[in-house]
């Protein structure tokens, strides 16, 4: 392939004259290997004289890359001395056409912008509350409405998510939960011996594991599993106006898409809140059983008095309204998404980040109000 | 040398059905080839293996004269770089404007300055017909046909010589489509493109190619200019060009 090229000759009249020849495509100035600006740097030097005259006659091929070279060289005009096929000189007009185009307007930059930034966000926030209590006040109506026509119930969708959040979650939950048992119990267990103080491992377990870790650790794990996929699933199904669908065969998308995924991780969460505290303390068992030589009976004995009953209550409660609350937070990002790959990543984020800071949040309510039930008194 | 497309010999296979067995195709330079064929005979997929995105179970495809794989990544991408292709739905980058997703080729190159890339997608936008204050927007504001024209633009960003297009006016009311098959074919002549486009819009293939090739059991049936293909007797081709609705397109198209 033979490159672009340009030589200076003098013509008959005796005035300087470039003769362009060579391919002066994309690939064959990138082939060139010199830059672009410094190509053009030379080249306006020798067309620098005004009486230079253009020979484009000998080029082999020129394609709008090569023709804008030429074009900046001659600094946004056609010289008043140049030899060209038509074929040629039409590219030219092309870009001398889009040239006249006005450019786009742009926005300046406003000397207020941080507090319009501020502003904005505000006003944003403002708007997720209002969305969020839309949300909560249309599964109330949907509640009413089920208690008057129970046919309605959309019985397959909230088991389909039983089974996608509950079980599926099962091993995740199980492993999680056991390991952190071991590792709480292998930790207490040495600071506790330094007292003599073995026997309250099962207090300090118990409790711990029950009335808070058992909930919180289920409830983020929930959140990074089940919250996520919610939110991208009814993301993806605005994208591809699956919810529009619905809405057009009269299917209420609050009934049919989030009041299953509400009341579904309301049933499974205190379960698998459940299931992950048996394991934890489990693990908790064993670890003490080699750091402490509790036996496992005296443990399983002791259990039932060093913890009372209330807090087990409690770590189920808060684990229905975890469950609640993340599927609330999932829906309402979800249904947020606009048809685009960035809004899809950025909802799924502040899902799962809204999702555990509401549950913190909800912790920390919990505690404050059920300071007096269930602790045992000394 | 002067073939921009040979397939030889190619089979595919997805699952265990055979959807290609020893198809042979060869495509010169400047024609504008249509590829037609019924639902599910494989033009999308023999599409997708053209550039490379599925490779053939057996048999080979030679691109420009070269192999589509091997040789290292530059040559890959440089020869990458010689076609341009729109994808049916456009394909665009949903999260760039209209502007980046047409400069995203051309910075890919890392030789253009930013005035020069600017130039050139303001050319680009000018030679699809579309007007610099729609360089802003983003792909989820378009409509569908102006998604077609940004597709087509970032499609000749790296002036290509080979043009591959995916149903060009599928999904467009048939004005649209009518002026979107006018501006491929006006950029074809100009640019000295080959064209090869999968289609089943018999208006589209009337108005703009030259050749077309039949796709059907499993090979290319026949392959040429559109008054031959429509002498073959064939289900297919009876089915195709002579029913009421394309009798008509054809009548109108000549």
């Amino acid at each position: 392939m033979s490159r672009a090229n340009y030589s200076e000759t003098r013509s008959v009249a005796g005035q300087p004259e470039l003769v362009l020849t060579g391919r002066w495509t994309l690939r064959a100035l990138a082939e060139n290997g010199k830059t672009d600006a410094a190509w053009q740097n030379h080249l306006q030097e020798l067309g620098r004289h005004d009486a230079v005259s253009w020979n484009c006659l000998d080029i082999e091929a020129l394609d709008s890359v090569g023709a804008l070279l030429l074009w900046h060289t001659w600094e946004r005009k056609l010289p008043e001395l140049l030899l060209i096929s038509p074929a040629h000189l039409q590219i030219f007009e092309r870009i001398a056409a889009s040239d006249r185009e006005p450019a786009a307007v742009v926005v300046p930059r406003s000397p207020f912008e941080g507090l319009i930034v501020l502003g904005a966000s505000v006003l944003a926030f403002k708007r997720h509350v209002i969305d969020f209590i839309d949300l909560l006040g249309r599964l109330v109506l949907d509640l009413f409405h089920l208690l008057r026509h129970p046919a309605d119930l959309p019985g397959r969708e909230i088991s389909a998510n039983i089974y996608k959040s509950g079980v599926r979650a099962m091993p995740v939950t199980a492993l999680v939960g056991f390991l952190i048992g071991v590792a709480l119990s292998y930790l207490s267990s040495l600071q506790l011996r330094q007292f003599g103080a073995d026997i309250f491992i099962v207090n300090l377990l118990g409790l711990s594991i029950i009335r808070e870790l058992g909930p919180v650790l289920v409830a983020v794990l929930v959140a990074g599993r089940s919250g996520s996929a919610m939110t991208a699933q009814l993301g993806v199904m605005r994208v591809t106006e699956e919810i529009d669908a619905l809405a057009t065969m009269g299917v209420s998308r609050s009934l049919r898409l989030i009041f299953p995924k509400v009341v579904a991780l309301g049933v499974v969460t205190p379960l698998l809140v459940l299931w992950a505290t048996v394991l934890a303390l489990c693990g908790g068992m064993v670890a003490a059983g080699f750091q402490l030589d509790i036996s496992y009976g005296y443990f399983i004995e002791t259990l039932p008095k060093a913890v009372p009953v209330a807090n087990l209550w409690i770590g189920l409660t808060k684990g229905v309204a975890f469950g609640l609350a993340i599927a609330l937070v999932a829906c309402h990002f979800g249904l947020r998404v606009k048809p685009n790959t960035e809004s899809l990543s950025a909802n799924t984020t502040a899902s799962v980040v809204s999702a555990i800071t509401m549950v913190i949040l909800i912790d920390a309510v919990f505690a404050i109000t059920t300071r007096s039930i269930g602790l045992p008194k000394f | 040398m002067n073939s921009i497309i040979a397939i030889n010999d190619l089979s595919t296979r997805l699952g265990d059905a055979w959807i290609h067995r020893h198809l042979n195709l060869e495509i010169a330079r400047g024609e504008l080839v249509a590829l037609v064929g019924g639902s599910g005979s494989g033009k999308t997929t023999l599409l997708r293996q053209m550039i490379g995105l599925l490779t053939p179970t057996e048999g080979s495809i030679r691109l420009f004269g070269e192999p589509l794989f091997g040789g290292g990544t530059a040559r890959e991408r440089t020869l990458r770089q010689r076609f341009g292709v729109l994808f049916q739905q456009g394909a665009l980058f949903s999260a760039l404007n209209v502007f980046d997703n047409i400069a995203f080729p051309l910075r890919e190159l890392k030789c253009f300055d930013a005035t020069t890339i600017r130039d050139l997608v303001m050319l680009k936008l000018e030679m699809v017909e579309l007007r610099p204050r729609h360089a802003l927007l983003m792909p989820a504001e378009l409509s569908g046909g102006m998604v077609k024209r940004v597709a087509l633009a970032r499609a000749l960003a790296l002036e290509p010589e080979l043009l591959l297009l995916d149903e060009p006016t599928a999904g467009l009311d048939p004005d649209l489509a009518d002026g979107f098959v006018r501006l491929i074919r006006r950029l074809g002549e100009e640019l000295g493109l080959t064209v090869v486009l999968v289609t089943h819009d018999v208006d589209t293939l009337a108005a703009l190619t030259t050749r077309v090739a039949v796709l059907a059991e499993r090979r290319i049936l026949t392959y040429g200019m559109l008054d031959e293909v429509m002498q073959l007797d064939h289900p297919f081709v009876r089915n195709f060009f002579y029913s009421e609705r394309s009798q008509r397109a054809l009548a109108n198209a000549i």
